[in-house]
């Protein structure tokens, strides 16, 4: 299966991004900018990560069931429910609205 | 004091419990994005970080390529390189602890460790999450593995809609004020932007490219996104800013 490489070598990558975390000097701690460019990348791949699993299909940006699973999410993070529930409730809100006939 | 009676170490049980359960989710959402049982446990053995997890299987459901996926989960995982630089500077494991330690230094454990303010909570909080986290992860995500196999066509489960569920609520947590709010804005817009005009997959690279730019030049804030996406009830306070000599003195 083609897969097997990428998935070797994304873990590969993901062990090397953390022991590096453990053998660069301390001094680099100092710098505010790698600290500021991670958690801003992290914020800015969640949020593309979400926009294309709920409005993109292929090349085209669509709005289907999968907006309703996304309002359901926030619904359901905005009451602090556990993060299990509120992947449970994207679904449910998906399914369901297949079920009325809305792709 | 007894194990059991540390704060760390309860704090650490309770944040490994509700880490650990919802490695179903990553499991089911995982099978349907087509992978086999095998390299789905793979993500969850060897790469074990599940917004990187989660970024792989979803960038391929999306219809990018492998490169994608794996360039996606590569950069996601930049934010643990410098949790282990702040575990590093508390806790200084050496030879195969130092191995060990990397593998575990995930969101959950870095937390758990840092927001502790005696030393030797702070090695329990760190060690309990991450091998507790890593223990309940993998069985749950067999266990959703084998669940999403059985369910067959994703979309009829509203599955699809579970994995929009997920990378939200991976988000949120870190969305904490204004500007980490206006980073998510500005890079779904430019992902969507970027949707008609390149393969799958690099929309994700483009917001990447993004969110790095306003990142390397924009001022303070630096622990913005770097809020470790724990259960928000189960938060055990804020993890380090980076700098050493305070990441340690912040308890509960």
């Amino acid at each position: 299966m083609s897969l097997w490489p990428w998935i070797l070598l994304a873990a590969a990558l993901a062990f090397a991004t953390k022991l590096l975390g453990y053998l660069v000097p301390a001094k680099v701690l100092a710098n505010p900018r790698m600290s500021r460019v991670a958690g801003t990348l992290t914020i800015g791949l969640l949020a593309a990560l979400t926009v294309l699993n709920t409005a993109v299909s292929g090349h085209h940006v669509v709005a289907d069931a999968r907006l309703g699973a996304l309002a359901g999410a926030a619904v359901a993070l905005y009451f602090k429910a556990p993060f299990l529930l509120v992947v449970v409730a994207g679904a449910a809100v998906a399914a369901a609205l297949r079920f009325l006939g809305w792709s | 004091m007894t194990f059991l009676q540390s704060a760390a170490v309860r704090v650490g049980l309770s944040i490994s419990v509700a880490t650990g359960l919802y490695g179903v989710s990553f499991g089911a959402l995982s099978a349907a994005s087509g992978l086999v049982f095998w390299q789905t446990m793979a993500l969850s053995l060897l790469l074990f970080s599940g917004g990187s997890q989660f970024a792989f299987i979803g960038v391929l459901s999306g219809g990018g390529s492998p490169l994608a996926a794996m360039s996606a989960a590569a950069l996601l995982g930049i934010r643990n390189g410098v949790y282990g630089m702040q575990i590093n500077a508390l806790l200084a494991p050496r030879g195969l602890l130092k191995i060990a330690a990397a593998h575990v230094t995930i969101d959950e454990s870095t937390a758990s460790g840092t927001a502790q303010s005696d030393p030797s909570e702070q090695r329990r909080g760190f060690w309990v999450a991450g091998i507790g986290v890593f223990l309940l992860w993998n069985v749950f995500t067999a266990v959703g593995a084998l669940i999403g196999d059985a369910l067959g066509d994703p979309k009829h489960w509203g599955l699809d809609g579970a994995a929009v569920a997920a990378f939200l609520g991976l988000l949120w947590p870190r969305i904490r004020s204004r500007q980490p709010a206006a980073i998510a804005v500005v890079c779904a817009v430019a992902t969507l932007l970027a949707v008609p005009f390149v393969p799958p997959g690099v929309p994700i690279l483009v917001a990447a490219l993004v969110a790095g730019l306003i990142g390397w030049f924009r001022r303070g804030h630096e622990r913005d996104g770097m809020e470790p996406d724990v259960e928000p009830h189960l938060h055990p306070g804020r993890p380090g800013t980076g700098d050493a000599a305070t990441a340690g003195s912040r308890g509960t």
